[in-house]
């Protein structure tokens, strides 16, 4: 007999319940109110009275409601079928939910993440007889272009023994697939789905390792000067206009992983539905089948309700997690973060707690530092690697970067992609601030030439900002090269066109040829005599570049302009720059 | 069902208290004093103690007044027969109409399933160039316009609700000066505007609390009409008036304030306003345009900046004019290539050119020598303000793109445009020489 209780008071989405018997921390519990099911999570137990945070309007729920508590924490459903799926915050899938209730998302009405009467082909790995553990494989079944393997559910805690296995052929989720038996000799029954408490990390692998291995974003800034990693994190703050879901859209098509998951915690719903629209039509170059067969959208738009705000990105890193389990590359992407961290903010305001820095909660820093610390790199238990890499945008009020949620998340963060208000004003996109931001991982480009470029553009920076006090005669004409080179490197490698179909997306391959060239120029010692003649070079050079930047790959235009640049360069150059011949050794 | 209470347990600010069993959240009640009736709604329940915000405030209520709790929650009337009437914020007439009571719709309804929506689409011609050419307005877009008090933005609001091309124009008037209340009224009167609108005007001196119900009621019955096949604009002004009635509230309830004393749930409260706005397949649409003033003109005020957050774009209201650096429609670009083939890239010539024009101008100010460019880049800047920026233009889209170019031409050679020449081919004005 489980629990039940009534309501004794309503504030908001906080919901007060008096109840006898035992109520777990987390436990999720459902308000019968008006014919409908409430679902809500325990969030504070005091004696005989629990709160709750409803995940729905709480409109009409009034004292003396009955509720019933489920002795189960807020869970997902893993296990095949999730790919190409699009969920709500507590994995309602909304397609289906549309179907059911059309179009508006009616209070109560909550649907199996997993279709159930879909079969799946399974075919057993493991033998009978054989001994086993969370995580291990029994069995795969095909999902899309995957082998989505059917482990031994995360929360059986032990060694088992495989009892029984079914043989190849096609069976629903809830079909009994395995029989295991503990050491005590009780069976378990394993099927093709279980569930998984979201607010705790999955930790089926026998060690996390330190992410090296740079995951491929196809944005030269991004993959040359400031990385990722597989199994890292980082974190993209700004101001509101200046490109981070954009930036993020971008990334979700272009980045080489297996798997990413889109986290729309907040957010518009006009954004939203571009992705959920546009995906299904676009093709995943790797696979040439469609982006949304590798992808999973959890969409909790800004006005869902706030606990569902809450929950929505612990749902999305769990099904993460479970994918890596598989030994596959996810990549999670959460917009924005700070809606998060805002949910949390109201929901700890109800509770009365007391308030810390901007009225945020006490426990924001940590609870960020838990969520991102849910990325890493493992090794399983079968030897293979897998990998989940996180990455955040926050949304600081007026763009300031000292608020607590950038400054908590800067704290365990691997990269900081700081978009910036001016370059986005002058439309230099993407808007990362080449010189605010930073990444402690290592890409694929030699450091030692990256360094050389960086430290061209910070001196570009320089004379330039020189430069509006004493105007252009002022300064000389080595330094106002340096400036041009800077602002020659910006335009045609920082910059990047997402909207032009070659631009978009460039391969590691010919970031690394296109960086060379631009040592070429950066290192070059140029006859270049007077500043009218640089700035006219300089805009050849640039021009030639950028319509090289548009052009197919090893394409006959691509051939020709390369050649332009080369008699462009062999044109001025006179010579290494001193001090330069040691960073152009191969 | 009614159940009457007449033990007022406390009264503080607009929120009064009393024991009474059975109720539900959210429901309303009526109060009656003294002074007359008023509605009110359940906010909080505390075991048997009921805590309700009176929409007439707590003024002159007395602990022995009666409370009736009437079994549902805020309701308003649908039907053809709102068009051309006016209401206040419990949905009262404040013309001199029949009140209405059938067909009642409950406010503050479920958002619209994200699965369902379409991408944007179509645009919305308002005859304003600074809109039409430069962030046009599209089909159910959510915008704000930015503004600092004293800018002309009801103004503005009034010739878009006069202008836009839509069916149903729902304009929601939150702490309204009275001035400003008989303005809407009388230009869209006067305009022959006023049998598509419906108004639901609250003004400064109505008591706070029911402000907080017109962005609900106008969306409610904006979402009937749309899912009626309609195209609904919804104009909301002020949206910073709605926000501060929420803080007052929340600070007179106790409420642990957040950010500058907002309430903790700010963002949610104007998301779940703003994310009405939607374009329904099959059926009509909901475009919102909002008024937030920005006290001292600071965009990093709690209000606008969350507000920026949740809205599509904006329009940056600066000395009269819309800025054309501030503005922004994110979603311009789902609708600026089907018009004619010259708009985007006039679009974007034109702006920069006018940004060469400011630093021209910038010059100017501080006595430099102005070159045979910057005089010809002031003569455009000036022809542009006046032509184009003028917020009283009132011409399609396609003479606004005409003009475009007759103000290039007047001012510059093709060339200097930094425009494409197939664009320049087919559309540089031929001028006949003299």
């Amino acid at each position: 007999m489980k629990n039940t209780g009534k309501v004794i008071g309503v504030n908001g989405n906080m919901v007060t319940v008096s109840v006898t018997g035992q109520v777990s921390m987390n436990e999720v519990a459902y308000i019968l109110t008006g014919g409908k099911r409430l679902k809500c999570e325990v969030i504070r137990i005091q004696g005989d009275n629990v709160q709750v945070q409803v995940f729905e309007m709480t409109k009409g729920v009034g004292i003396g409601d009955e509720v019933e508590f489920t002795e189960d924490l807020l869970a997902v459903e893993l296990g095949p079928g999730l790919l190409g799926q699009v969920f709500d915050g507590l994995q309602n899938p909304l397609p289906e939910l549309a179907e059911e209730a059309g179009f508006f998302l009616e209070r109560g009405i909550y649907l199996d993440a997993l279709p159930r009467d879909k079969e799946w082909e399974f075919t057993p790995v493991a033998n009978t007889g054989a001994q086993v553990s969370a995580g291990e494989v029994l069995g795969t079944v095909p999902e899309q272009n995957f082998v989505h393997k059917i482990m031994v559910p995360f929360n059986l805690l032990g060694t088992y023994t495989v009892k029984s296995i079914a043989e190849k052929g096609n069976y629903k989720i809830t079909d009994k697939v395995v029989v295991l038996t503990d050491e005590k000799g009780n069976s378990h029954d394993v099927t093709l789905v279980f569930q998984w408490p979201v607010k705790r990390a999955i930790k089926c692998y026998s060690e996390r390792l330190k992410p090296v291995e740079p995951l491929v974003t196809k944005m030269r800034l991004i993959d040359t000067f400031l990385p990722v990693a597989k199994g890292g994190t980082f974190c993209v703050p700004g101001p509101f206009g200046a490109g981070k879901t954009v930036l993020q859209q971008a990334m979700s098509k272009n980045a080489e992983v297996d798997i990413v998951i889109v986290a729309a915690c907040g957010e518009r719903a006009g954004e939203v539905v571009e992705t959920l629209k546009e995906f299904p039509e676009l093709l995943d170059p790797k696979t040439g089948r469609s982006l949304m067969e590798r992808t999973i959208i959890i969409c909790n738009t800004s006005s869902m309700p706030v606990a569902s705000r809450e929950a929505s990105v612990y749902t999305a890193v769990t099904l993460a997690e479970y994918y890596r389990q598989m030994g596959l590359d996810v990549l999670l992407l959460a917009d924005s973060t700070s809606r998060w961290a805002q949910a949390m903010r109201e929901m700890s305001g109800r509770l009365e707690e007391i308030p810390g820095e901007e009225a945020f909660p006490a426990y924001l820093e940590s609870s960020i530092a838990g969520f991102y610390e849910r990325a890493g790199i493992v090794a399983l238990k079968s030897g293979e690697k897998g990998s989940v890499t996180i990455g955040g945008t926050v949304s600081p009020a007026g763009g300031n970067f000292e608020e607590p949620v950038t400054q908590a998340t800067l704290k365990v963060v691997g990269a900081f992609h700081g978009l910036s208000r001016e370059r986005s004003d002058a439309r230099k996109y993407p808007a990362i601030h080449p010189l605010d931001s930073w990444s402690k991982y290592t890409g694929s480009i030699n450091p030692v030439q990256t360094g050389y470029a960086y430290d061209m553009l910070r001196r570009s920076y320089e004379i330039g900002s020189m430069m509006k006090v004493v105007g252009e005669e002022g300064t000389s004409t080595d330094d106002f090269i340096t400036y041009l080179k800077g602002e020659f490197l910006d335009a045609v490698y920082y910059q990047q066109n997402s909207f032009d179909p070659v631009d978009a997306s460039v391969t590691p391959e010919r970031q690394s040829y296109l960086f060379g060239q631009i040592m070429e120029v950066l290192t070059a010692e140029l006859d270049l005599d007077t500043k009218d003649e640089a700035r006219s070079w300089f805009n050849k050079v640039r021009q030639t570049f950028l319509d090289y930047n548009g052009t197919q790959w090893e394409s006959d235009e691509f051939k020709a302009l390369d050649k332009e640049i080369g008699t462009l360069i062999a044109d001025k150059k006179i010579g290494i720059l001193h001090g330069s011949e040691k960073v152009m050794e191969k | 069902m009614t159940k009457v209470y007449s033990k007022i347990e406390s009264i503080a600010g607009n929120v009064i208290s009393v024991y009474a069993d059975g109720i539900k959240y959210g429901e309303l009640a009526e109060v009656s004093t003294s002074f007359g009736k008023s509605l009110a709604e359940v906010i909080k329940l505390d075991e048997g103690l009921v805590s309700l915000q009176v929409f007439a405030g707590g003024r002159g209520i007395s602990t022995g007044d009666e409370v009736r709790f009437l079994g549902h929650p805020m309701r308003v009337s649908f039907s053809d027969n709102l068009m051309g009437r006016i209401f206040d914020g419990s949905g009262v007439p404040r013309d001199n109409g029949p009140e209405l009571s059938e067909n009642l719709i409950e406010i503050g309804g479920p958002s619209f399933n994200p699965a369902k929506r379409i991408i944007p689409r179509n645009m919305i011609r308002t005859g304003i160039p600074m809109i039409d050419v430069f962030n046009s307005l599209v089909e159910s877009q959510k915008l704000p316009i930015f503004s600092v008090s004293g800018e002309p933005y009801n103004q503005l609001l009034a010739r878009i609700a006069m202008q836009a091309e839509v069916d149903i124009i729902i304009l929601g008037g939150i702490g309204l000066k009275y001035d400003d209340y008989l303005f809407f009224k009388d230009t869209l009167e006067e305009g022959g505007a006023l049998s598509r609108t419906i108004m639901f005007m609250h003004t400064a001196s109505d008591p706070v609390v029911e402000s907080l119900m017109v962005p609900d009621i106008s969306l409610a019955v904006a979402e009937k009409f749309a899912l009626k096949g309609k195209k609904v604009l919804v104009l909301l002004t002020d949206m910073t008036n709605f926000a501060d009635a929420m803080k007052e509230i929340a600070i007179t309830q106790e409420q642990v304030p957040s950010n500058r004393g907002y309430p903790g749930d700010l963002y949610s409260q104007l998301a779940s306003r703003y994310e009405k706005a939607v374009d329904i397949e099959g059926a009509g649409s909901i475009t919102i345009l909002g008024v937030t003033t920005m006290p001292g003109d600071d965009v990093t005020h709690p209000v606008p900046d969350n507000t920026g957050y949740i809205t599509e774009g904006q329009y940056y209201l600066k000395g009269g004019r819309i800025e054309p650096f501030g503005s922004l429609s994110r979603l311009k670009q789902q609708v600026n290539d089907k018009t004619r083939e010259d708009h985007r890239a006039l679009m974007d010539g034109m702006i920069k050119l006018y940004a060469q024009y400011k630093d021209s101008l910038e010059k100017k100010s501080m006595g430099f020598h102005m070159s045979s460019w910057d005089e010809k880049l002031l003569k455009y800047g000036e022809a542009f303000e006046s032509g184009m920026m003028d917020l009283t233009v009132n011409i399609p889209l396609e003479r606004a793109l005409d003009l475009g170019w007759e103000i290039l031409s007047d001012s510059f050679a093709p060339e200097e445009t930094g425009l494409k020449s197939s664009l320049l081919e087919k559309f540089w004005p031929v001028k006949e020489t003299v």
